[in-house]
């Protein structure tokens, strides 16, 4: 049975079944009896005062039942959107906090910006009543462009915030770093940007909250990743409604990636008016709406240095950062340029000295927050495109220099420079696999193919570490984020022998319900197809922190791994006055309690069923029941890592980028089901390619409109951008919790774009061309080829 | 204003009063009360309502109601013959791990099941992807979208479906 359905068996998925046949159920489909439909109005200006708001007219046009601008927020004494995550700068000073109001007040402050929310018998008539609204504005000049924020002169988001500045902030010790680099024999230089990027989760953001005016109960259905935190948060910092009168439901969700994390307006003012409207209220993002209000991702500009003794050892990095923070900060900005990047700037490597310096910057553009890696692309993006410049800069191999700088298998646990304690890994096996998958030797034949065909063929490594599994609440309590970082676990077996699973982590395509059902069928030896797992919901799952930085079969698992050993402790004593025998002796096999040594045997059902039915049972000793709760708070992260190698032809005369080849080989520690941690991985590649070469969100300097505002303009990857992908994997297993597992939902797109990034220039060197901004569309690889760029 | 609207949806008659403005996508949704065809998008990039009409794949929110007048419509929910017997596509979704969030997964089934139609079950994986520029996916990167596909095209065949 277990063979089948446990541990590394490529179990096929419980989910797909209703998702395949359309009776999957995200929040849009739900039914509500007597719903209304909200819509915002939202800022066509990137900054402005509102001089007046005129909802007369739209009051009056049909189907209207309520609309609701800033002013009304502010007098009910809503409290503004949080920052959870207190960033100290380098002079220890708390990182800025300008507010964010839930509904502008006076002033716009990005195109989008929450200004009224109408409420209407249908969507419809709520869009037509929006449009009726009279709002003057005194437009005042935006800060878009952020590597000019910071600027003297620019345009003040905020005034709490002097000079656009989040905070400025440093990891490392300066000098020692500048004395390495005055012993280098070698220092290689970079500057890039790192794009910004939109989510762009399939299923729109969407919210519905009804009120119940007998109990005084609010229920929210929301697309959260985190339903408890997000209840968490408009309970205690927002719309002060007693947690246990606050009930968060997130249903079937259509991916996140991070963006789905955040606590947003939207779902705070719906919750907030359908007591006022008393009717419930559903509101879903049109497409436009997500591009223009979904926090966004990465936006870095970095200038880094690498020094290198004779030999290509690494000697020292020096790192400088502006982060764009938008004009708000979102629940978990802070931490993404700090504690989740300028961290993991060590890499697979043994550079002994590292200096960071990020400074996080107000811009009059959409909040920026968390998206897939998160901090850690923007990382590793660095460390790989530097370590491959600084290879061709030294005509060594990029696989030869990575080599020689890993940090050796024999030196884990390994105390980074940039205070991460690496708890396992073995590198070299990793990158000598991708080199034979991707038939690195043949290379060279291969360009001269290609070559003979009028195409520039290259190749590019990446090799990267995240940390995830997120994390230690001591340590993240340390660093100043607001929250605690374990995971939730319940099993509760029912009188006949099948078993809930209830998690505080939440599936949004990640497979949770397949995954974890394989840990307790592995682990107890019930049959898969007698195990449910259910998530989502703040009235049913015990507190959880959800599901971001690929903590879900780490955290979420390893409660699940405790909830089971109580399972099995119980049972123990249980079968031990079953069988009359001494509790010691009794031993816990493939689903069944034994006696060592003697044919007695209580399989768990029977074990189970007494615990329900205790007519003979300890009843002296032992409760009855056989329900387990575990809270699973881990001792460090998880350091997943691998080598990626990318192929590419690129076409002169168009500056078109074809991926012929792509390998990824990772380490993920022990590994549950194959089938789903593949997919995870070609999801996150393609993420990762689309940076590379195809998305980029991008806002008029002047105006701060968004100009790549739909999938007209955004350049999402479709199936013909990418090829099938040559998978391999190592295995390391996590030596601190109890699945030995790492994180590998983020891998794919960390590693990504800097091998696809390396393989272009790799293609281009030949004809003299050294660096392509992301993404690397066929403009601008076809200016950079003709010398067009400046 | 509204006018009278009725077609064949999954082999059952429809009908009902809609506005002159009325997608046929939000027919499906807020009329009939069927949610397996999703809206992805504004711009019809995204192909998550993508439905058969009259045995063509059209992504329903291009069409109006309206249009669909005296159609046949089938929709995701209308494919498989019994919960335990799906139809290939679906079946080989399954089997390749084709589908994640799920989100757009009706659309993608819809158009492949037209793809596989048209190409006369003879497909190859450029001709896939080619073909698959309709519909978009965030959490797969394709790879086993198109390995379903190209697995589903004998299975319909043989299946005659």
């Amino acid at each position: 049975m277990t063979a089948q359905t446990g541990i590394g068996a490529r179990v096929k998925r419980k989910e797909d079944q209703r998702f395949l046949t359309g009776t999957g159920r995200y929040v849009d489909d739900l039914p509500l009896a007597r719903a209304t439909y909200a819509h915002f109005v939202r800022s066509p200006h990137a900054h402005a005062k509102i001089k007046s708001i005129d909802t007369s007219a739209a009051k009056a046009m049909p189907g209207v039942v309520a609309i609701f601008t800033g002013k009304d927020i502010a007098d009910a004494k809503v409290g503004g959107l949080i920052c959870g995550w207190v960033v100290k700068d380098k002079h220890g000073q708390p990182h800025k906090a300008p507010p964010h109001p839930v509904m502008a007040v006076d002033t716009v402050r990005y195109v989008g910006d929450t200004v009224a929310m109408v409420v209407a018998n249908s969507h419809d008539e709520a869009k037509d009543a929006a449009e009726a609204i009279k709002i003057d504005y005194d437009v005042k000049a935006a800060n878009v462009d952020l590597a000019k924020a910071l600027d003297k002169g620019a345009p003040e988001v905020h005034p709490e915030a002097p000079g656009n500045l989040i905070y400025d902030w440093e990891i490392g010790v300066k000098a020692d770093v500048d004395a390495a680099f005055a012993k280098a024999a070698h220092v290689t230089k970079i500057d890039i940007v790192n794009n910004r990027l939109i989510p762009n989760a399939m299923e729109p953001r969407a919210a519905a909250a009804d009120y119940d005016k007998g109990t005084g109960n609010y229920t929210l259905w929301s697309t959260s990743q985190n339903p408890h935190v997000l209840r968490l948060i408009l309970s205690a910092f927002v719309l002060g409604i007693p947690e246990h009168k606050l009930r968060v439901i997130a249903p079937d969700v259509g991916g996140g990636f991070g963006s789905k994390i955040f606590c947003y307006n939207e779902e705070t003012m719906v919750t907030w008016a359908a007591s006022r409207v008393g009717r419930p209220i559903k509101w879903t993002a049109e497409r436009s709406e997500s591009f223009q209000t979904d926090a966004h991702g990465r936006d870095h500009v970095t200038h880094a240095e690498l020094a290198l003794d004779k030999d290509g050892k690494f000697l020292g990095l020096r790192v400088e950062t502006v982060a764009n923070m938008g004009a708000y900060l979102s629940t978990f900005s802070t931490a993404v340029p700090t504690y989740l990047y300028a961290t993991l700037l060590a890499g697979q490597y043994t550079t002994p000295l590292i200096y960071a310096n990020v400074k996080a910057a107000l811009t009059n553009t959409a909040p920026v927050d968390a998206y897939r890696g998160a901090g850690r692309p923007e990382a590793t993006f660095v460390i790989e495109s530097i370590v491959s410049k600084a290879a061709k800069e030294l005509k060594m191999d990029p696989a030869e220099l990575r080599r020689k700088n890993f940090i050796p298998s024999t030196a884990f646990p390994y105390q980074t420079p940039v205070a991460l304690q690496y708890d396992s890994g073995n590198y070299p096996p990793i990158i000598d696999e991708a080199i034979k998958i991707a038939d690195y030797k043949g290379f060279e034949a291969r360009r001269a193919e290609a070559k003979s065909r009028g195409k520039l063929r290259g190749i590019g490594f990446s090799s990267y570490i995240e940390a995830c599994g997120l994390g230690p609440s001591r340590v993240i309590g340390q660093l100043g984020g607001g929250v605690g970082q374990w995971e939730s676990a319940q099993i509760k077996f029912n009188p006949t022998g099948n078993v809930q699973i209830l998690t505080g982590a939440h599936s949004h395509g990640q497979s949770h319900e397949t995954t974890f059902a394989q840990v307790v069928s592995d682990k107890l030896g019930v049959p898969i197809e007698n195990i449910e797992v259910i998530h989502g919901d703040t009235a049913t799952t015990p507190f959880g922190m959800g599901s971001y930085g690929s903590r879900s079969l780490a955290v979420g698992g390893s409660a699940i791994m405790m909830a089971a050993d109580k399972v099995i402790a119980k049972g123990k004593k249980i079968a031990a006055h079953l069988m009359e025998a001494s509790v010691a002796d009794v031993v816990f096999e493939q689903g069944t309690f034994k006696v060592a040594g003697t044919d007695k045997a209580v399989p768990l059902g029977q074990a189970v069923f007494a615990a329900y039915v205790p007519h003979n049972y300890p009843l002296e000793e032992l409760e009855p029941g056989m329900d387990e709760n575990a809270f699973y708070d881990p001792s460090n992260f998880v350091y997943p890592a691998g080598t990626q190698i990318c192929e590419v032809e690129v076409d002169p005369d168009t500056g078109e980028v074809e991926i012929v080849n792509f390998t990824a080989v990772d380490d993920f520690g022990n590994i549950v089901n194959p089938m789903i941690v593949e997919g995870q991985v070609h999801g996150g590649i393609v993420q990762g390619v689309g940076q590379a070469l195809l998305e980029n969100a991008v806002y008029d300097k002047e105006t701060g409109q968004l100009i790549s505002g739909s999938y007209m303009d955004y350049t999402m990857p479709r199936a013909d951008d990418v090829p099938s992908f040559k998978l391999g994997n190592k295995v390391t297993p996590c030596p601190h919790n109890p699945l030995g597992v790492k994180g590998c939902g983020e891998a794919g797109a960390i590693a990504a774009p800097a091998a696809v990034m390396n393989a272009v220039h790799d293609a281009l060197a030949p004809v003299g061309v050294s660096h392509v901004p992301m993404p690397a569309t066929p403009l601008s690889v076809w200016q950079a080829i003709n010398g067009a760029s400046k | 204003m509204t006018i009278p609207v009725a077609m064949t949806v999954n082999g059952k008659p429809a009908s009902g009063k809609v506005e002159a403005r009325t997608l046929l996508v939000q027919f499906l949704r807020e009329h009939l009360g069927m949610t397996g065809t999703h809206v992805g998008c504004d711009t019809s990039q995204c192909g998550a309502c993508v439905v058969h009409v009259d045995g063509k794949s059209v992504k329903s929110c291009t069409m109006l109601a309206v249009q669909a007048e005296g159609a046949k419509v089938i929709t995701i929910e209308g494919l498989a013959e019994s919960a335990e017997k799906l139809h290939p596509m679906q079946e080989a979704f399954r089997e390749n791990h084709a589908l994640q969030c799920g989100f757009c997964t009706p659309g993608m089934v819809m158009s492949a099941i037209d793809m596989v139609k048209r190409h006369n079950y003879q497909l190859d994986e450029a001709t896939v992807r080619r073909e698959l520029e309709g519909n978009l996916c965030r959490c797969t990167g394709y790879h086993n979208i198109v390995k379903a596909i190209l697995a589903a095209a004998p299975a319909m065949k043989s299946a005659g479906v």
